[in-house]
């Protein structure tokens, strides 16, 4: 913050506060006319008196002023930090590896900094629990009830909003309860998708590439058919040439290619819907689907007992 | 008491009847709305799967109605009616009187039809779109300059202490809404802020607290300072503390904003402000209580035999009660387990219900019949029926909102022993159930009592002048 908006800051704060004190000393000094008579006008009937205010009243607002000075002088004001060096977080840094690098610093520093002593005290107190689940293989985390039950925790917590609390998706986002895998259901893949996330936004809109509506509804019946629905043959066999385009991610036979996220479009089972509509919407307009990266939020720790959660459900033992 | 019947000066009456009878009304349809949007938190089915009927939509309608339409009307209403009878002197146009009340009708209006149909600016206690906003600044400053234009010709040497709040609300509101209001039209009927990111947000605070400071606390200050003394009879208790509480509350009130977004990415120094100067208003706000409540010394029997001063005296209960909770809530400790939680709504109504619409109708019960050519209402029974409505309505809904925001701010910080959430959202909300039904009754009390208000006005307002006369004790 530049001195300039420091002083106006910490000047007109000032000001109120010490202008609350000298109004209140003002009125008790001038009594304004003899204490407890009535003033000297009247509005349609209504007279003011001029009773001194109550004491208890004007202590309280004295002790609340000296408060107020003083929580300024204790926790700062305007560029002034303040006695104590209080701040609430890093929150002048606007990317991750930024707040990381300079919540680092902080703890170097030893800072008073209440997001970073929160985050510190909150490890120390559960990341032992973590610490210990993490240094488990999954074989053995599948036996341990308690682990399981945190990982469910961790999930309900940042997972749910998109999977549902039960794990079984919704439009747009995977089911991860059954044996579909769209990059891979091994525990390592399922902790590497949770770490570094995904993206699908490969899947653009193809309709120039296919030749306009009409080669977007040839590729749509094909894909149809993959699944065993009865087509129009003339207008399936149009699009089963036109599906060499397709075929770069989701193979020639349709079964598609986990190293590249592409789905299986022969299980009938459809992230996006599997009505002609809800396909035609996918092959023309692209989809964007979004998985974030967790590692860099939850840690890997947290990250591990998460993914034999996740792969728990599909694993049974 | 020294009594100098004022020489009945020829007042405007006419634009007081038109915004007190639209208060009563616009009470009536905003709560009413209300008590739906509430019923709709417990019976998600009565949205009827209808965009319009959402509560999405109708929520800022119910804001809109009970702030602009119901408050605001019965502002227009009690400082038109306070400043020319403590001024002496008729209105300083009638043109611009009339010009305000049907301007202001066709704003509500506008509102009831945008809203419904999702034209937001998506901005708290500010969602109408930009011509809307610009013809609420063109009626605010029509207001203004018939208001301060009747205090300059005004035949009394002083200006009362009712007038300084009301003058200040009438000028810190144009401010607040001209500046929130700043946006970059894209259509008709869309605009986006001419704010960004965290400066926005401020704004919008700034705004948002100071239309509860100006518009809902001070404005009704300046009611409570002429309605009160006149329906007890009595002189007011303190000039000197008046003059105190007036220029501290302005001064603190503007700074107060921030405290809405505390542990957000606003800078910590604007936070230390919020709260800070929160706290400070804690005293100025409970001075107009204790001036008001005060005024009552030698007089408290009236209050065994008169329901007007019973809603007026309770009003200011629940004034010192929310001004004391809202600076203890501005404590980022405090806010760190109300913010975000049904506490907030219970703060709000408390203030809204309690005393807002509380002060107002007792100003209406008093005012209205005097309008009429007559001294006293249809009925005192009615009025002592609605005083009950509407404290225990008030009560249920506050109370309900407590237990369920503290219950919420714990459940949603209670961890378990490997540091996650031992509660998710929805079970919070499941757990919140029984007292969304708890402030569904309550809200409906509260209507209730304002729907027997409305018969009452209508047989007082119909009544032959001079049949209603009150008895002298």
């Amino acid at each position: 913050m530049s001195n300039f908006w420091s002083a106006w800051i910490i000047a007109g704060s000032l000001i109120v506060v010490f202008g609350c004190a000298y109004l209140l000393r003002m009125v008790i000094v001038d009594t304004m006319g003899d204490e407890g008579k009535e003033m000297p006008h009247e509005f349609d009937g209504i007279v003011e008196m001029n009773n001194p205010l109550p004491r208890w009243w004007t202590i309280m607002f004295a002790v609340s002023i000296v408060w107020g000075l003083g929580y300024f002088v204790w926790f700062g004001l305007g560029g002034y930090e303040g006695v104590v060096g209080w701040k609430s977080a890093n929150k002048e840094y606007y990317s991750l590896a930024d707040v990381k690098a300079a919540n680092a610093k902080t703890r170097e520093n030893n800072e008073i900094n209440q997001y970073v002593n929160e985050l510190d005290t909150a490890d120390a107190v559960y990341g032992k629990t973590y610490a210990k689940f993490a240094a488990q293989s999954v074989e053995e985390l599948m036996e341990n009830e308690q682990a399981l039950k945190v990982g469910q925790r961790l999930f309900i917590q940042n997972c749910a909003q998109c999977h549902g609390s039960d794990a079984r998706g919704q439009r747009g986002f995977p089911n991860l309860t059954d044996t579909d895998w769209l990059h891979g259901g091994s525990f390592a893949k399922i902790k590497e998708t949770i770490n570094v996330g995904r993206d699908s936004r490969t899947m653009v809109s193809w309709k120039a590439a296919l030749g306009g509506d009409e080669g977007v509804k040839d590729v749509v019946t094909y894909v149809r058919s993959l699944s065993g629905r009865k087509v129009n043959a003339k207008d399936a066999a149009a699009g089963k040439l036109k599906f060499g385009i397709c075929a770069g991610c989701h193979g020639i036979d349709g079964k598609g290619n986990q190293a590249l996220g592409a789905p299986n479009l022969t299980d009938n089972i459809w992230l996006y819907g599997g009505s002609t509509a809800a396909i035609t919407d996918s092959v023309a307009n692209g989809r964007i689907g979004v998985m974030p990266a967790w590692g860099e939020i939850l840690g890997e720790d947290k990250v591990h007992v998460i993914s034999a959660y996740v792969y728990s459900l599909s694993n049974k033992k | 008491m020294s009594h100098t019947t004022p020489s009945h000066a020829d007042y405007n009456y006419t634009v007081v009847r038109q915004f007190a009878i639209a208060t009563v009304i616009l009470g009536i349809v905003g709560m009413a709305v209300g008590v739906f949007i509430a019923a709709q938190l417990y019976w998600p089915s009565l949205n009827f799967d209808t965009p319009w009927l959402t509560f999405s939509r109708l929520r800022p309608l119910h804001t809109n109605a009970v702030i602009f339409g119901f408050g605001t009307s019965a502002l227009f209403a009690t400082s038109y009616y306070v400043v020319q009878r403590t001024c002496q002197v008729r209105l300083f146009s009638d043109k611009i009187a009339s010009f305000t009340f049907y301007g202001w009708m066709a704003i509500i209006a506008s509102a009831v039809i945008t809203l419904p149909l999702g034209y937001t600016s998506s901005k708290e206690y500010a969602e109408l779109e930009w011509p809307i906003d610009i013809a609420i600044a063109v009626v605010w400053v029509a207001y203004a300059v018939n208001f301060f234009g009747t205090l300059m010709k005004r035949k009394t040497s002083h200006i009362y202490v009712a007038n300084w709040f009301y003058g200040g609300f009438i000028l810190v509101v144009a401010v607040l809404h001209i500046i929130n209001s700043a946006a970059i039209p894209v259509s008709w009927l869309k605009s986006y802020s001419a704010y960004g990111g965290a400066t926005d947000a401020m704004v919008q605070w700034w705004y948002g607290h100071n239309a509860v400071g100006f518009l809902l606390t001070a404005g009704f200050l300046g009611m409570m300072y002429y309605f009160v003394p006149k329906q007890a009879e009595r002189p007011v208790y303190s000039y000197r503390l008046s003059i105190v509480h007036f220029w501290a509350l302005v001064a603190l009130y503007i700074w107060a904003g921030s405290h809405h977004l505390h542990y957000t990415a606003l800078p910590d120094w604007s936070q230390t402000v919020g709260m800070v100067m929160s706290v400070i208003l804690f005293a100025p706000s409970w001075g107009g209580m204790i001036n008001g409540i005060m005024t009552l010394s030698g007089a408290w029997h009236k209050l065994r035999t008169d329901p007007i001063l019973r809603f007026l005296i309770v009003s200011l209960s629940f004034y010192g009660m929310s001004t004391f909770e809202g600076p203890m809530m501005a404590i980022k400790t405090v806010n760190a387990l109300s913010h975000y939680t049904d506490w907030t709504v219970g703060h709000v109504h408390s203030g809204a219900l309690g005393w807002v619409a509380m002060v107002s109708v007792g100003a209406l019960y008093h005012m209205i019949p005097r309008l009429y050519g007559n001294t006293r209402m249809y009925s005192k029974s009615l009025i002592n029926t609605h005083f009950w409505l509407a404290t225990i309505g008030t009560v249920l809904y506050i109370v309900a909102m407590w237990i369920s925001g503290v219950m919420q701010g714990l459940m949603w910080s209670a961890v378990n022993s490997d540091g996650t959430l031992t509660y998710s959202f929805v079970e919070s909300v499941e757990a919140s159930m029984p007292f969304y039904l708890m402030r569904a009754i309550g809200g409906a009390f509260f209507l209730t009592g304002m729907l027997i208000m409305l018969y009452n006005v209508i047989k007082t307002v119909t009544a032959p002048k001079g049949s209603l006369i009150e008895e002298e004790a």
